[in-house]
């Protein structure tokens, strides 16, 4: 009988499948600190075609199926829990289209943030997308499908918003576009059809597996600026933002909060990102974002930070390299976060738990948050290092991880991308007629319960 | 395993698999395999398992460390300041705990094992060594200001002949006191080393830094930016006092003496930086200078060029051992390809190795009637040089 590696091997060729240690090993693992789970095979399939033939042999021999993008989530939900097949996408990297007019991008779902980034550059300079944090092999599918966010989060919502469409092979094998391009040979939007895109935002691939989006693009404008307004009391910071965000001037808005340097420990930083075509557009946005914090201004309660030109060139950098070094301060190559979704209006006791939190888990930390849409709410980050080879050091920054997400969702908050506990918690906490709503439809769609089994499960 | 402390430390960001726009893969074995396995920081958390003995050394792991083009792109775009620069020699400790263990692919075997016996990875006798100069007007090193140095490509492959006769040709044009050392040169080393084959490059080195020594030779003139690296920065290390230059430094400096005869008919040129020279030694001007100062020479850039140049795919030693060749990903064929969209005529080399590779690739790409792979002295020779 022919084996399960050999059937693969047939449908992506022989040079991308692997049953070999050393891939079972490291796609076993993400960078955060979640444990090895190891899956059988990892396959790297090359198109649309390739992915449905696996996903019906896997229906077929009940395997179950992880697909993967960069594998940089850091909470874990590209390991295999029960074993199976990870398909990593990144062989599916190419940018299909891109429509100027309609400033809308449709690629691959294995297309990286640089190389799309990279492409606009060269061929649409008056283009851009919203870049998340991530470093720049994310890919646009990995990030649109968690509900990721970025530099243009402010001025467009979530990166799930700025969707227009998908292609996804079903776990029955069949390939469904979901969206304008159902009915239309343009991706141009998810309206007016019956928007059956949320059945695959944010199920941590338990439903399908997308092989094509379309995503919008947004103007890049000649000239950017960065304004940091810094308060130290951490309870004025959601007036301030509902100030900054009520101007409707900036692309994206950030607040940090660091023990180092030192001269930045106890003070909240709200980092403003705009951009104009001229200079002129440039200094009047820069004055109508001073006016929106005047009366701060006036009482002396908070104020900007004088940026010398490296720093503001440093802050504007996107992606930002320097995020990814969080993860050498402590010599350990490791860093995860819990981005917790929630309310701007919850900002000081969010930052007040993480202090707490670090300070209980003696944890190196930083926090943050990424402001989503007009102050509709806000990624707030907890984000702790800890060092890979010292196995105590990565149990602390568990529990430390742990503890937040109980504070998040006690708070208010839902934790973001959650890892395998935090899931847990999350369900426990979940409507009962949603979570009934849930294992409808993935009994529906995934009568086999192949689709990254694990995931979105009670038990 | 030396380095080993540093491996843990790696988290995986993927900075090192891009040039610094993030146009493309920019690291030739992720490129070519797509693992993440193959990918610098899939090798070091690997060697981490390794080490802690989650992992044996079986022929995947094999592959996966001599894969390694030793192209530096890693070490370049790695944004991890605090271990960055160590990034290839913890790989090329990993390779060495192989070889030391006797772990090793059979390709890499069949470079080294001649190497050893043969001193020369071809299996040839030394005397053909110098055969390229035949009948050409360099001489055996007899106290002339520089050795020039061909290397093991330069003297056994053809397209490396060819180059070896094209810059001596040059050099002698340019009034430049040369000689070889023919059927006494012996291998440079610099790939065994990249192959973890520490203690046999040591011999190689001391071997040549002796025979240096005893002829007198100062300066040295090397055809391949390997060469030029082992000799000016691994001798170095070991003892050795040399005033290294790479040719394309050497003609930089005279080519503003060259005379034209006669206006030329416009060329269109890209230049391909040779990861030994540029990444490693930091050297992106030489070969401009010199394309800049011809007639009729319009120089067009890659996309990735100067520090994000995308490797041939023969470094590491997998010009011989060819773990990097086959396929569409294959380096040399991407690198062809992006060569061929600039619209350039010709593809100029500064490296053996890389001539090579370039040319198979253009075969196998079907860009031969398009482009054609010329060293830089074979640019400057073809515009009818007068002096």
């Amino acid at each position: 009988m022919e084996s399960i590696k050999a059937k693969l091997a047939k449908i992506v060729g022989p040079d991308y499948v692997s049953d070999q240690p050393e891939e079972r090993y490291l796609y076993a693992m993400d960078p955060g600190t979640m444990p090895p789970r190891k899956p059988d095979f990892v396959v790297l399939p090359e198109n649309t075609a390739q992915v449905a033939a696996i996903v019906r042999l896997a229906n077929m021999e009940k395997i179950p199926l992880v697909p993967m993008g960069a594998g940089l989530v850091l909470s874990g939900l590209t390991r295999a829990l029960k074993g199976g097949i990870i398909l990593d996408m990144k062989r599916m990297n190419r940018i299909l289209e891109v429509n100027e007019i309609s400033r809308y991008a449709l690629v691959e779902a294995g297309a990286s943030q640089g190389m799309l980034q990279a492409h606009l550059k060269k061929h649409h300079p008056g283009l851009k997308h919203s870049m998340p944090d991530a470093p720049p092999m994310a890919t646009l599918a990995g990030n649109v499908l968690i509900h990721g966010s970025g530099h243009l989060s402010h001025a467009a919502g979530f990166h799930s918003d700025m969707l227009n469409g998908l292609e996804v092979v079903l776990p029955s094998g069949e390939i469904a576009s979901l969206g304008s391009c159902a009915v239309s040979p343009a991706w141009f939007a998810r309206a007016p059809l019956p928007d059956l895109a949320g059945l695959f935002l944010g199920w941590a691939g338990t439903t399908g597996i997308v092989t094509k989006l379309a995503i919008k693009l947004y103007p890049r404008y000649k000239y950017e600026d960065i304004l940091i307004f810094v308060a130290d009391k951490p309870e004025t910071v959601p007036d301030i933002l509902y100030r900054i965000t009520g101007a409707q001037i900036a692309e994206d808005i950030t607040a940090w909060m660091t023990p180092k340097p030192l001269w930045a420990k106890g003070f909240q930083h709200i980092n403003i990102t705009f951009a104009a075509d001229s200079k002129e557009e440039l200094i009047w946005k820069r004055n109508l974002l001073r006016a929106a914090v005047k009366p701060y201004l006036e009482s002396k309660e908070a104020g900007f930070m004088p940026l010398p030109p490296p720093m503001k060139h440093r802050f504007l950098q996107v992606p930002a390299s320097d995020l990814a070094r969080f993860a050498d301060i402590k010599k350990g190559g490791g860093f995860e976060y819990v981005g917790a979704i929630m309310p701007v209006d919850r900002f000081p006791r969010a930052y007040q738990e993480g202090l707490n939190i670090a300070e209980r888990f003696q944890a190196a930390y930083s926090l943050g948050a990424r402001i989503i849409g007009v102050n509709h709410c806000m990624m707030f980050f907890y984000a702790y290092a800890f060092n890979r080879a010292d196995a105590a050091d990565v149990e602390r920054a568990q529990q430390a991880l742990e503890a937040t997400n109980t504070a998040v969702l006690a708070m208010g908050g839902i934790p973001w991308k959650a890892e395998e506990p935090a899931q847990k918690q999350i369900l426990a906490k979940m409507n009962p007629q949603m979570l009934g709503l849930m294992n409808q439809v993935r009994a529906m769609l995934d009568p086999n319960g192949i689709m990254n089994p694990g995931n979105w499960e009670v038990n | 395993m030396e380095h080993a402390e540093i491996l843990h430390r790696c988290f995986r960001c993927g900075y090192c698999k891009f040039p610094d726009n993030y146009v493309d893969l920019n690291c030739p074995a992720y490129l070519k395999f797509r693992f993440e396995t193959y990918s610098p920081g899939g090798r070091m958390w690997l060697l981490r398992g390794l080490l802690k003995g989650d992992l044996q050394p079986s022929a995947r792991m094999q592959e996966i460390l001599f894969s390694c083009a030793t192209c530096g792109n890693c070490v370049n775009h790695c944004t991890m300041t605090g271990f960055k620069d160590l990034l290839l020699e913890a790989f090329t400790a990993g390779k060495e705990m192989l070889v030391q263990a006797g772990k090793l692919p059979p390709p890499v075997r069949d470079y080294l094992t001649p190497l050893l016996e043969h001193g020369n990875p071809f299996k040839l006798p030394a005397k053909k060594r110098g055969a390229w100069a035949a009948g050409t007007a360099a001489d055996l090193y007899s106290n002339q200001e520089y050795l020039l140095y061909i290397g093991d490509v330069g003297s056994y492959t053809d397209r490396g002949r060819a180059m070896a006769l094209s810059v001596s040709e040059l050099l002698g044009r340019l009034g430049v006191s040369f000689g070889i050392l023919g059927a006494r040169e012996i291998s440079d080393g610099n790939d065994a080393r990249a192959m973890g084959e520490k203690d046999l490059f040591e011999e190689l080195a001391r071997r040549n830094l002796d025979l240096f020594r005893s002829a007198g030779i100062q300066k040295v003139i090397t055809l391949s930016p390997h060469g030029f690296h082992a000799l000016k920065n691994g001798y170095a290390a070991l003892g050795g006092e040399l005033q290294v230059f790479h040719y394309t430094q050497i003609l930089a400096k005279r080519i503003n003496k060259a005379a034209f005869t006669t206006p030329e008919p416009p060329l269109k040129v890209c230049y391909h930086d040779p990861c030994y020279l540029g990444r490693h030694n930091q050297e992106y001007n030489a070969a401009r200078k010199i394309l800049f100062s011809l007639p009729g020479i319009q120089l067009v850039e890659m996309e990735r060029h100067r520090q994000n140049a995308l490797c041939c795919g023969g470094g590491g030693g997998n010009f011989f051992t060819d773990i990097l060749g086959g396929g569409a990903d294959a380096p040399a064929r991407v690198r062809v390809r992006e060569a061929a969209a600039t619209g350039a005529q010709v593809l100029a080399v500064a490296c053996p190795i890389c001539a090579n590779m370039f040319e198979d690739a253009l075969k196998v790409e079907g860009l031969e009637d398009r482009m054609h792979v010329k060293d830089i002295s074979e640019v400057v020779l073809e515009r009818k040089i007068s002096s």
